[in-house]
């Protein structure tokens, strides 16, 4: 094949994947490193990639310290509450204690962010959330990154991660190939920050057809940060811990402001609110530290977001769906129904398209609220990523090797969606993330930590053979039959996709089986993943570039796919129920399961390791507000 | 949702190409214009709608649930600063105009730098601060949180 090798040296800090948090990466990375070389390699056009490239109507992360309104523990408390317990309180704390310095620096850059006229704060959606008008948020933080690096590389589809053969274990830059020319690119770097994003159609989703794309996360979120990660031996945390949100119907519209703004609220087919009588049951479940239903509703703790999941699935199986939201009494308000609509525009315009469509006027008509397919990713209200070391002030020995958001890989660092345990970071504790990440990058390298890296020819020439087998694969089977899709001899990526989505939806929990698991079935998914990773290894063909890049995609879907289901499998409890369930283990089991999961795949073999990481709880319990 | 673009505007200019984020617009070798390759891959992210200098993308809602009929535009304006969006109903009964700031600022004026910010000092590398930091965290003189300065005190790590 007559693509190029383009090779781009002597790179100190390169960012593979400029979303929210690639971007303040690079961004934050030429402070520390005035005479260093920074590279972004990002697989789309940074100024709309990533899951904020249509924009977003508020920041989610922002405390608020300024105008007294919260302290850094207050949302570790916020978050570990909401995940059952399960997080990385250090990595929380130090994200918490710096993101506000984020959000005011986007205010200065030109965020339009909206102002509560009494009291000149921030005009606030929920305690944590600000509302702005972020249609341009993508273009934005990308204009802070392109300032900050010496060359952005836009359309380079990442595929693997180089590593160096001096020493084990460290990393050595990354290879991808142009998804535009098809040349492949070698990117010899010092230290990587993979910002690559978290993943969705992963599993099954709810719609068909034309419809596919219409995911709540992009389609384009390929769980690149994971499976370049897993692939190079990083260990990962809590991939057992998915996420279903609760969305308006077929559009997946958001439903923050809604809830916490407007004011509206669910009930079911009857007009009635369900989801209190779904909690004494559900208590049991769980166990009153997690949901106590009789004091509850006086200490004003909110609900755990699985917890009204749970509740919402359970009302709907029990035959009195629909759930609405109750939209007819705020949208009287002629200024609350323009932010209504505003918050999908700047968001979610596709909600908006349908609503016009099926002629659906909120103020009018209350419409319908569904739960979604899970995904995995780790910066919404859901913690799955890399196992990465804390800030020394912060972090016990368990959790601290060195340097902040370093994943277990030496010189590989993470951010946003990439890092494991810190749910909750949202947009701005993504970009922030992304900023302690490259302070720590620097360090590493002015430490010497870099030191001596080498990379052999074969090594790369290994990579680029295994970038084209697809488009080899295609060309050498594509006469074998007259016209047409279905081959003996290989599958296309949109067959592979499918077949994928189907396995995770039926053996690990998606909406067909009503989120629920056990490890029989997970053993049989384990196996069908199996078969279909040879085949993605000796089978996968695309037809042009275009294509090859889907194959890479799903070849990260794939690696986190099975991390996903070994977490599934090795956590034997129901820690979130309305995310997902262990059918065999029904229970929240704190006696035996109040850990963190840590995973290996080792690179040579691909086998599996799974372990448990203590718990700390750096915060005591108290609300002092 | 997915879209389509029309014969009679598109220039094949390459702008959408450029900037969708699925890379799904591509240009017809034959006609010369763009058009969306793969529809089920599309999230209506519209950002190829907003980057066509002739307006001549649309979208028209995924056929496996949404009606035709309906129409939701949008005009981005990054010299003035401003988003406009109309939304008309299928059945004509609502017409809406929406209009959104985009920026406070003429486009990209406010974001520094780094090149020519002062090099940070040796002290400062050994702190836990990011650039601008104390001060941009509480605008105030105040320093940065630590577990010492809001009295927390780190328990023993569970592990069963
Ligand atoms: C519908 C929706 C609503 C949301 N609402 C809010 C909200 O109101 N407030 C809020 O604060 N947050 C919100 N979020 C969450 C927020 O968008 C994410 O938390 C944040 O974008 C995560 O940042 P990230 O950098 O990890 O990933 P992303 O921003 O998704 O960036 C990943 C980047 O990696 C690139 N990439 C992927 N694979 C590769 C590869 N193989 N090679 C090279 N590059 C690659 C992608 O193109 C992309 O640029 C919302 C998200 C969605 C989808
Ligand atoms: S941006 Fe518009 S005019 Fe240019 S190629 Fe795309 S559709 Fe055609
Ligand atoms: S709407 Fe978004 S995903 Fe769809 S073609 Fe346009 S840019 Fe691509």
């Amino acid at each position: 094949m007559a693509y190029k090798t383009i090779v781009e040296d002597n790179i100190d800090v390169l960012v593979a994947g400029a979303g929210l948090g690639g971007t303040g990466a690079a961004f934050e990375a030429r402070y520390w490193g005035k005479d260093k070389k920074i590279i972004i390699a990002e697989k789309a056009n940074i100024d709309r990639s990533g899951a904020v490239a249509q924009g977003l109507y508020a920041i989610n992360c922002y405390m608020g310290t300024r105008f007294g309104e919260n302290n850094p523990e207050d949302h570790v408390r916020y978050a570990r509450m909401d995940l059952m317990g399960m997080v990385r309180e250090d990595l929380l704390f130090d994200m918490a204690r710096h993101v506000d310095s984020a959000v005011h620096q986007f205010e200065e850059w030109g965020m339009p962010i909206m102002k509560n006229q009494e009291t000149g704060a921030y005009l606030r959606e929920g305690r944590w959330q600000i509302m702005i008008h972020g249609e341009s948020y993508k273009p934005m933080v990308a204009e802070a990154a392109k300032k900050s690096a010496d060359k952005v590389f836009n359309r380079i589809c990442v595929t693997h991660l180089l590593m160096d053969e001096s020493q084990e274990n460290r990393v050595a830059g990354a290879v991808g190939f142009n998804v535009r020319t098809g040349d492949y690119h070698v990117f010899k770097s010092k230290t990587v920050i993979v910002g690559a994003g978290g993943a969705s159609n992963i599993y099954k989703p709810r719609s068909v057809g034309e419809g596919a794309g219409r995911v709540w996360y992009a389609p384009w979120s390929s769980g690149s940060a994971y499976g370049l990660m897993i692939e190079a031996g990083a260990k990962m945390t809590q991939m057992e811990n998915k996420i279903v949100l609760a969305r308006f119907k077929d559009g997946y519209g958001p439903v923050g402001a809604y809830f916490l703004h407007l004011k509206t609220y669910t009930q079911n087919c009857n007009g009635e609110e369900y989801e209190s009588k779904w909690f004494p049951e559900l208590s049991k479940m769980v166990g009153k530290e997690y949901l106590d239903t009789e004091n509850q509703h006086f200490s004003h703790k909110p609900i755990p977001t699985c917890l009204r999941n749970h509740a919402f699935i359970n009302e709907v199986n029990a035959g009195r769906g629909p759930i609405h939201m109750v939209t007819m009494e705020a949208f009287q308000d002629p200024h609350l129904e323009e932010i209504g609509w505003h918050n999908f525009l700047g968001m979610t315009v596709g909600q908006a398209v349908l609503w016009a469509s099926n002629d659906v006027d909120p103020k009018h008509e209350n419409p319908e609220l569904t739960t979604s397919e899970p995904y995995v990713m780790g910066s919404h209200a859901t913690g799955c990523g890399a196992w990465c070391s804390g800030p020394e002030d912060l972090s016990p020995k368990e959790y601290f090797w060195g340097y902040n958001r370093m994943t277990t890989v030496h010189g590989l660092f993470g951010c946003g969606d990439a890092v494991g345990g810190t749910p909750h970071a949202f947009s701005s504790g993504s970009f922030t993330e992304g900023r302690l990440a490259a302070k720590a990058a620097v360090q590493y390298i002015n430490d010497g930590k870099a030191d001596g890296i080498t990379v052999t020819e074969s090594q790369i020439d290994k990579r680029r053979e295994e970038i084209y087998k697809p488009l080899e694969t295609y060309r050498v089977y594509r006469n074998h039959i007259t016209a047409g899709s279905v081959n003996p001899y290989y599958i296309n990526p949109r067959q592979g996709l499918d077949r994928l989505q189907k396995m995770m939806d039926e053996y690990c929990g998606g909406v067909t089986v009503s989120y629920m698991t056990n490890s029989k079935l997970l053993h049989i998914g384990l196996k069908k993943l199996g078969t279909l990773a040879e085949d993605w290894k000796n089978s996968i063909a695309a037809e042009d570039i275009h294509e090859l890049l889907r194959a890479w995609e799903l070849k990260h879907r794939i690696l986190a796919s099975e991390s996903v289901m070994q977490h599934t499998l090795f956590r034997d409890e129901t820690r979130w129920p309305g995310y997902y369930y262990r059918g065999d283990y029904m229970k929240l089991d704190d006696k035996n399961w109040h850990v963190l999961t840590v995973s290996h795949r080792d690179p040579a073999t691909g086998k599996y390791t799974m372990e448990k990481a203590p718990l700390y709880h750096l915060i005591g319990e108290d609300e002092k507000k | 949702m997915p879209t389509f673009v029309k014969m009679t505007r598109c220039d094949g200019c390459g702008e959408c190409v450029d900037i969708c984020p699925s890379d799904i617009m591509h240009i017809d070798k034959t006609i010369r214009r763009a058009y969306n390759i793969e529809p089920n891959m599309c999230w209506e992210c519209y950002s190829c709608v907003k980057a066509c200098p002739h307006h001549a993308i649309d979208v028209r809602g995924y056929a496996d649930f949404t009606p035709l009929g309906s129409s939701v535009r949008v005009h981005r304006d990054e010299e003035k600063g401003v988003i406009a969006w109309r939304i008309i109903f299928r059945n004509g009964k609502k017409d809406m105009e929406l209009l959104a700031p985009i920026t406070t600022k003429p486009w990209g004026t406010g974001i520094p730098d780094l090149n020519s910010v002062t090099e940070p000092s040796d002290e400062m590398r050994n702190s836990n601060l990011l650039y601008n930091e104390p001060k941009y965290i509480r605008m105030d003189e105040e320093g940065l949180h630590t577990l010492e300065t809001n009295k927390l005190v780190m328990k023993e790590g569970v592990y069963h």
